[in-house]
């Protein structure tokens, strides 16, 4: 279903690598110390999948910069999506909040990859039903464009403008066997995770 | 998964764990301020019972309510829908009002098989007890509660656990869908009852048969007591309730031939004297009350998992075409 | 009155022969006949049997005219190639007077497809309690010779034997729907491996058993005809085989349904094969056709047990129990007996026409083909193959356990006394039968 038939698909081509993204998760640890004056009420939250392993990156980094232990929990938004009639049900992952909770904290969500705007969105919801922290800021690892909702992230480790017929696909060692991101043509990459994100009305 | 939950015979190994490890998830939320999910926002649930059970009734309507269903309740018990053509009708109604799913208990064995399997209704089907056939979330709630005290986590199951269910298994619902989903998940069933409340062909079924509760105690993991139906006492099922109690009951002095880590078990309402002491029953290794808030965990999981998800292909809902790319 | 030439008509399954019909007998069997007659009909390939006789058969008139009537019942039973019925007594009010008795009896006069012969019940409104008036009932125009409470059993041990012993009087015989009361309390389906997993209440085959047992012994003691209605258990077969060894006067009954499904069917809670007695097991099944085989049984009865939709479409324990059967019976039987070698045609012929005509002393039906005997006659196409389909029935209702399924055979015309009542597979106009 490709919008032009000239061009065959096209095999992903590497956008960033280990180094990058191993910098860029750097960068975005002193961004928020910075911007956080000093990360004092900061809480990690990251999205499944992905964002839960760079949260956790993240984590490393600002416990070296800051000597101190942030908050770090988890969040599963499955059961906030607004695409859920579209899809087969699906598992649920855990969410974890850390034990000092989110009430009256600087919550930075952290995903891979910002679209749609729609994840977040569910992400917001399923916050405000856990508690009231104080700000919510975002953090993702590659900002595509083509948003459908008002939302902006705060802390961007690449702008990468795309097509809706490529899909872009970030794989992390921990859960792919190695670090990447990756553009190819969505029917290329027909069935990778990020590969359903490459439809416009499906949040990614 | 199946577009219905009828039997727990429908489950397979990782049908069974997907709920479990959904439920389990499911559970957190009981721990916060806002419990309610927005996830079944404008789907419509049915409670269908024809028959009394406030328990079972409850915790559907509080698992519907907390993923934000809107809840029908349709008491159809003693009306005029005793009689068997309503069935048809009710099904009928209800698939007019738009019902995303019916959550039925009915008295008469293979009731919701019938709903499932007709042109009547399109929704989804529940199994909230079906006559002595089959009430598949409570065996899923029993496995929950087990696999949380004998093998937490996601992703296990009861492999090796030794499952002992002891009472009425001829009438019991309960002890027919523990004995599918148990060995499913790995577990060793065996049944204790006087020979007159064991159905005629057990001897095929997955599980043990014993006559001697004494001698399985000590080789129990869990412990399920089934509820004695003092009734049965008239129909010759057993002499009186003191000599059933004295063989099948379970009290004190047996609690304590049972290894240290076991569970007693009951899907309520307990017959207390009857098949189980005060003792027993308000014991810290009774997991009665337990029981009562997994269930809630694991009808949401289902509701969830049948609902949540998209329309299946072989239903004829009109929104299924979305689901085309 | 129409004469008819069948042409290479398999007389019992024989070589083509031609059989030429007029004023109600067979006038001439032979070879290339050359005799002159209104109809001629093309047989090559149709099996001629004796016109069926059926020893079971619900009419369900008077009372539940919503399910069937004599007419519509009739016009099954010709369409399945039947000339002789017999209707059971447990209509609304029960056939239990000489009055009923001769009401049904007159509306099968009055419909002209296939001769009903009325059965009396023995007790009255089938309670099993005081003996109906079973003298009256056969001196009545309706001449009954077999009483039965069907639907019922007749539990009580003094009540059957006064029974047995009474009709001796005009060569009665008592059809025993064999139940035994107790023993299926709440039953719903056979009770077994598939009812203990379903949890349906389970219906024991020692229900039925016991029942014939302590039946075959009181008519042994009293000297008396039994008939064993609808025999559905191994066990059965086996007091049955042991009463006969003995020399009893005990004959039997089999359905097409009990050759041939299993309550492994049950599992669908589908209550279009809720039915009285249950169906049992594959073993049961195989014993039923070894019995019928050999003679054990004696005759393949419908139970022809018509239902409206309301009382099937609804959940299993309350749904009605019972199946039509009228029409489907002979394609059942080549399935289960003649494509599986256990019968031939010639035995097909005894068991579904000489016998039971036997066994409810018929005069006039389950007579050989031949020359001077009254024309009963059925054609039947074995080679036909084809999904059963129920609105093409003529019964009033719809519940066989057979919609969709590939039945072997059909039946092509059925002659009532030299009159068609079925030809080309149609039934034939009531004016021209009156
Ligand atoms: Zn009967
Ligand atoms: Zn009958």
């Amino acid at each position: 279903m490709t919008t032009d038939g000239t061009t065959a698909p096209r095999p992903p081509h590497q956008v960033l690598d280990a180094t990058d993204i191993a910098r860029v998760v750097t960068r975005i640890a002193h961004e928020i110390v910075e911007r956080a004056k000093g990360a004092e009420d900061v809480v990690l939250l990251g999205i499944h999948t992905r964002g839960v392993h760079l949260a956790r990156r993240l984590h490393a980094r600002l416990t070296q910069i800051t000597g101190r232990d942030i908050p770090l929990g988890t969040l599963d938004i499955t059961m906030y999506r607004d695409d859920l009639r579209l899809k087969p049900a699906r598992a649920l992952e855990h969410t974890e909040i850390p034990a000092s909770g989110i009430d009256g904290k600087l919550v930075v969500l952290v995903d891979d990859v910002l679209f749609s705007g729609r994840t977040i969105r569910a992400a917001l919801d399923a916050l405000s039903d856990i508690g009231r922290p104080r700000a919510v800021q975002l953090a993702v690892l590659v900002d595509r464009g083509h948003r459908e909702l008002p939302i902006r992230a705060d802390y961007v480790g690449k702008n990468l403008p795309t097509s809706l017929r490529e899909a872009v696909q970030v794989q992390l060692a921990d859960s792919d066997g190695r670090d990447a991101v990756l553009v190819g043509d969505r029917d290329y990459t027909a069935r990778s995770t990020q590969a359903l994100a490459a439809s416009p009305h499906l949040p990614e | 998964m199946k577009r219905h939950l009828v039997s727990t015979a429908d489950l397979a190994r990782d049908d069974a764990l997907l709920i479990l490890d959904t439920a389990e998830e499911l559970a957190q939320l009981s721990g916060r301020a806002v419990k309610k999910l927005p996830t079944l926002r404008g789907r419509t649930v049915v409670n269908l019972f024809f028959e009394d059970s406030t328990r079972t009734k409850t915790s559907f309507e509080v698992a519907e309510k907390r993923l934000s269903a809107d809840v029908i309740n349709f008491s159809a018990k003693g009306s005029s829908v005793s009689k068997g053509e309503s069935l048809k009708d009710t099904a009928l109604t209800l698939q007019a009002m738009g019902a995303d799913a019916v959550v039925i208990r009915h008295h008469a064995s293979g009731a919701p098989a019938r709903l499932a399997q007709s042109e009547w209704l399109h929704g989804s089907v529940i199994n909230a007890g079906d006559g002595t056939h089959e009430h598949p979330t409570q065996a899923l709630l029993d496995a929950f509660t087990m696999r949380r005290h004998l093998n937490p986590g996601p992703g296990r199951d009861l492999a090796g656990r030794r499952v002992t269910i002891v009472g009425d298994v001829l009438h019991s619902r309960v002890a027919r869908s523990n004995v599918h989903l148990l060995t499913t998940l790995g577990a060793e069933v065996t049944f204790v009852a006087p020979p007159t409340l064991l159905p005629i062909g057990i001897e095929n079924w997955p599980c043990q048969v014993s006559y001697d509760l004494d001698a399985v105690l000590p080789k129990t993991d869990a412990l399920m007591m089934l509820r004695v139906q003092r009734e049965r006492m008239n129909a010759a099922f057993f002499p009186t309730e003191r000599e059933y109690s004295r063989r099948y009951g379970m009290d004190g002095i047996r609690m304590a031939q049972l290894p240290e880590h076991a569970i007693v078990m009951h899907p309520g309402p307990m017959v207390r004297g009857m098949e189980i002491t005060a003792e027993v029953a308000d014991s810290p290794r009774c997991t009665v009350v337990e029981q009562v808030a997994n269930g809630v965990s694991i009808r949401m999981a289902v509701l969830y998992l049948l609902l949540g998800g998209a329309t299946l292909a072989d239903s004829p809902r009109t929104d299924s075409s979305e689901t085309a790319q | 009155m129409t004469s008819y030439l069948i042409r290479n008509a398999q007389i019992l399954g024989g070589a083509p022969k031609d059989i030429h019909i007029a004023d109600g007998v067979v006038r001439e069997i032979g070879e290339g006949l050359t005799v002159e007659a209104d109809v001629d009909i093309d047989a090559h390939g149709l099996i001629a049997l004796p016109g069926l006789v059926d020893l079971h058969t619900h009419l369900r008139e008077p009372g539940r005219e919503d399910a069937e009537t004599v007419l519509t019942g009739t016009q099954a039973a010709a369409k399945g190639g039947y000339t002789a019925v017999h209707a059971m007594a447990n209509t609304f009010p029960v056939a239990d007077t000489a009055g009923v008795v001769e009401q049904v009896w007159r509306l099968g006069q009055e419909s002209g497809y296939c001769d009903v012969q009325p059965v009396g019940a023995v007790t009255v409104g089938l309670e099993g309690k005081k003996l109906a008036e079973l003298g009256a009932m056969h001196d009545s125009a309706a001449g009954v010779r077999v009483f039965s409470d069907d639907g019922k059993c007749v539990d009580d041990a003094v009540i059957m034997r006064r029974a047995l012993e009474y009709v001796k009087a005009f060569d009665g015989v008592v059809a025993q729907h064999a139940q035994e009361p107790r023993l299926t309390e709440g039953a719903q389906m056979n009770e077994g491996q598939v009812s203990g997993e379903l949890g349906l209440g389970g219906w024991p085959a020692v229900a039925e058993e016991s029942i014939i047992a302590r039946d075959v012994l009181l008519a042994a003691h009293v000297g008396s005809r039994l008939h064993v209605c609808h025999v559905s258990t191994a066990g059965s077969v086996e007091i049955i085989r042991w009463a006969k060894a003995k020399g009893w006067n005990v004959t039997a009954e089999v359905t097409p349904h009990h050759l041939l499904l299993t309550d492994e069917l049950v599992r669908s809670y589908d209550p279009v094969y809720k039915v009285n007695p249950p169906l049992r097991t594959a073993a049961d099944v195989e014993a039923l056709r070894a019995a019928l085989a050999d003679g054990t049984i004696d005759a393949v009865a419908t139970d022809h047990a018509p239902h409206p939709a309301e009382d099937k479409d609804c959940e299993w324990a309350v749904a009605a129990m019972g199946m039509v059967g009228l029409e489907t019976a002979l394609s059942v039987v080549q399935q289960t007996m003649v494509d599986t070698g256990l019968l031939n045609w010639e035995a097909v012929a005894d068991r579904m026409s000489y016998r039971p005509a036997r066994i409810g002393r018929l005069t006039g039906q389950g007579r050989p083909i031949s020359v001077g005997e009254p024309a009963n006659l059925v054609l039947f196409d074995p080679a036909y193959r084809g999904a059963v389909d129920p609105e093409s029935f003529a019964t009033r209702s719809r519940n066989t356990p057979y919609r969709g399924l590939d039945l072997p055979g059909r039946v092509h015309a059925t002659f009532l006394r030299g009159r068609a009542t079925v030809l080309a597979g149609e039934l034939a106009d009531r004016d021209g039968l009156a």
